[in-house]
């Protein structure tokens, strides 16, 4: 049915016909019409942010947690401008969104106007596609082919510049009977040829590992579900990225850890060793191979995809196969039930053993405190104290970033959202906003840092505004803890601006916003506070005091491989550990 | 401490042999395109020796874009695939790999020059087969169409009878037999 109605109108039509039923944003000049279009409906709610970059941070812990598009609305100018950030994680790492952002009338356009920038010049390069509208006739269809563009394919963040005089033009709208764009066809199913190749590859290996990531947790719970039981049917042992914790349950006997520079010593040393690797859904980022000439140098490689430029990217692989994970993992659990090849049974006992002799090693192990909190210690009480509820994890980045993803077990995909590619300071609260709008009767944790936590710590207001009890968990151990790692490692000791001096009383300041906070130094008294903190029907910010000087461990230092992890009672001088060479690229 | 470069990014790839690709591009003319696709080049890093756009199907609003690129095999294989996932774009095809294709290109020149000098220059021109388009006392433009090489080679003789001014196109480049992209 095809209806008159202004630019803005069909801005929040079209989010109505999606089924959106949140977007994130911030008023301003050049989106003044949609904003008066919210006004007028109550099936899309707006959620208020402090600053636009937490608006697109907040959509993608909205998206990652929920497996829906994340809705953006800002002004022209410094609104677009300051999702840049937001938008370059999300592309990193292929989060689902669609950012609409104002811009000055068309007549103004390239004039210096107030509040102009060019957006769609800005953010050619961190979106997945955008518009610049130019004509009210093009916006029906741009407005359902960027949720289209966004999540099908590798999904990735869509930008919609609409000048203002487009938002106020009337024109007709109808919904599109599909929303597909007109030529963009992602290859969804896998070549049947080389999964069977593949499936051949997999029975016949003697050391295999799977090595899985972000695009199994993209590919929605049914892909965790297939890579679970192809994992199982064929026992093989199964690491994760960063991006893919949750994928495949933490608690399992097949599971290795996550792998990488922080990874666990079982898991990247599997990944060297082993004869047949099984890539689904990660991308060889250098966090993961280490040193690319020295990385897995025995195994015959299969990679899966959904992209084709992610396929001999970084590494050569034997089989590429280009295909969504889930229907590649639907296709090879289908044909190995139908072929039941037999596995080299002898061999991969062999393999167990050897896995089971690094686990031994315990790489995980530190040395405990009664008298200071250690963090490792922090994310295991907080793990253990809520693993039976419904809960979900943000963190933001570095140290706390990697004990979380050490430390606290995830066993369902969509529960762990975290900045991997970008690594963006700032990330986990806002997300944390996102996550709880999401799921408003789960318990939601950022797990911080006491120097990322104050990137984005205006986003506190917003969760007292909508009445989301998120919980900010801060290691607080006065530094920019793994800028002081690395400055330990690798540049004499000398801690150069990576102290955090003047720290507000994050006490004060949760009760300044209207939340509540907690603080804890004593190992003794942890528990009790992690508690008091659940407990706590708003949001609190939880200052836990830890130790100052404690480093991520595992750890593939620079200049080494897989093989040459630095392992946590290591006692020598961590000065001496990486040459200069490797100190210039790190 | 003089150990071989050594760090967890990995090392810059030693010297492989660089190969020159001849690319035909087909995209959705719509605003942007072109920034798109040479953004790609400039931030990945890739080369662009020759590009040439134009509408190829106006009713479809197709454009047909050619590039000339040279890299290892893997970047040019890099460059396909980055081509190829840009939403506009509907196809990317190698034309060196499918053979040698035909390219040519057009080049305007202008000779300003009297006597001996002039008189030469239109004698070359007459052996390469160019057009002669403009005609004064002192000086030609000609209109000369060939491959890149062929139009060096007129530009190398030019420039002994008084070239001034050069304006090229750029490659057009298609598949030799009865196949179409």
């Amino acid at each position: 049915m095809t209806r008159q109605m202004t630019g803005a109108e069909m801005v929040v039509q079209a989010m109505q016909d999606q089924g959106v039923e949140h977007i994130f944003g911030y008023p301003g000049g050049a989106v003044l019409p949609i904003y008066d279009a919210l006004f007028q409906q109550d099936k899309v709610k707006h959620v208020l942010v402090r600053h636009e970059q937490g608006a697109v941070h907040a959509a993608e812990g909205y998206a990652r947690s929920s497996g829906k598009v994340g809705c953006v609305l800002v002004t022209s100018g410094p609104g677009a401008t300051n999702a840049v950030t937001g938008l370059t994680d999300a592309m990193l790492d292929s989060i689902p969104l669609v950012c609409i952002t104002g811009q000055v009338p068309t007549h103004l356009i390239g004039s210096d106007a107030f509040q102009e920038c060019d957006t769609v010049g800005i953010t050619r390069h961190c979106t997945k596609h955008n518009y610049l509208v130019r004509s009210i006739e093009d916006l029906p269809r741009i407005l359902h082919e960027a949720f289209y563009v966004a999540s099908n394919g590798r999904p990735g963040p869509v930008v919609i510049d609409i000048p203002k005089d487009v938002q106020f033009a009337k024109g007709s709208y109808a919904r599109p009977m599909s929303n597909q764009h007109k030529t963009y066809r992602p290859q969804i199913k896998g070549d049947m040829g080389k999964i069977q190749a593949a499936v051949d590859l997999i029975a016949s290996a003697k050391r295999p590992v799977f090595y899985t990531g972000g695009g199994v947790v993209n590919s929605g719970p049914e892909a965790s579900a297939l890579l679970r039981e192809l994992v199982r049917l064929t026992g093989y042992p199964i690491t994760s990225t960063l991006m893919g914790l949750g994928s495949y349950p933490a608690s399992d006997s097949q599971w290795l850890g996550m792998l990488g520079m922080h990874g666990t010593y079982e898991a990247n040393l599997a990944m060297h060793d082993c004869d047949v690797m099984i890539c689904i859904g990660a991308r060889f980022d250098d966090r993961i191979t280490g040193r690319l000439d020295a990385f897995s140098p025995k195994s015959k490689k299969i990679h899966v995809d959904i992209d084709p430029s992610s396929i001999n990217k970084n590494v050569r692989v034997d089989i590429g196969i280009v295909g969504d994970c889930g229907h590649v993992l639907e296709d090879m659990v289908r044909l190995w039930r139908a072929q039941a090849p037999q596995v080299d049974k002898a061999a991969l006992g062999e393999w167990w053993k050897r896995i089971d002799g690094w686990r031994a090693r315990n790489c995980l192990g530190y040395r405990n405190d009664s008298k200071v909190i250690k963090p490792q210690y922090a994310i295991q009480r907080l793990y253990e104290l809520t693993k039976d509820r419904d809960v979900y994890v943000t963190t933001e980045v570095g140290q706390h970033q990697m004990w979380a993803a050490q430390y606290f077990k995830f066993e369902e995909p969509n529960r762990w959202m975290t900045s991997g590619g970008l690594g963006t300071m700032g990330y986990g609260l806002p997300a944390a906003v996102g996550t709880q709008m999401a799921h408003p009767g789960a318990l939601v944790i950022d797990i911080a840092g006491e120097a990322s936590i104050l990137m984005n710590m205006q986003e506190m207001s917003t969760a007292l505004q909508y009445r989301l009890p998120v919980k900010i968990f801060i290691l607080n151990n006065e530094y920019m803890g793994m800028v002081r790692q690395w400055q330990e490692l690798l540049h004499g000791g000398r801690y150069s601006e990576s102290y955090s001096a003047a720290l507000p009383d994050f006490v004060k300041l949760a009760e300044a916003y209207g939340g509540h906070g907690i603080r804890c130094s004593d190992p003794a008294e942890l528990d009790h506070a992690i508690l008091e903190m659940i407990d706590t029907p708003k949001p609190v910010i939880f200052d836990c005091i830890v130790a100052k000087e404690e480093n991520c461990f595992p750890m593939i230092p620079s200049g080494k491989a897989h093989n040459e992890m630095i392992l946590p009672d290591f006692e020598g001088k961590t000065g001496d550990i990486i040459d200069a060479k490797g100190r210039e690229l790190v | 401490m003089n150990m071989p470069m050594k760090s967890h990014y990995s090392d810059a790839p030693k010297a492989q042999p660089q190969a020159r690709h001849t690319l035909s591009v087909l995209v959705d003319n719509e605003p942007g395109v072109l920034a798109r696709i040479a953004g790609l080049f400039s931030g990945r890093g890739y080369n662009i020796e020759s590009l040439t756009v134009s509408e190829t199907e106006h009713e479809k609003h197709v454009s047909r874009i050619t590039i000339v690129t040279t890299g290892t095999g893997q970047v040019i294989d890099q460059i396909k695939a980055q081509l190829d996932r840009l939403v506009p774009v509907h196809r990317v095809v190698d034309l060196t790999i499918q053979g040698e294709a035909i390219e040519r290109e057009l080049a305007l020149v202008k000779v300003v020059g009297t006597g001996e000098s002039r008189v030469e220059a239109m004698r070359l021109a007459g052996a390469f087969g160019a057009r002669t388009l403009d005609a004064t006392l002192t000086s030609f433009v000609f209109e000369v169409t060939g491959t890149t090489d062929e139009i060096e080679r007129f530009l190398r003789v030019m420039s002994v009878v008084g070239l001034v001014e050069v304006s090229r196109t750029g490659i057009a480049a298609m598949a030799r037999g009865a196949e179409a992209l």
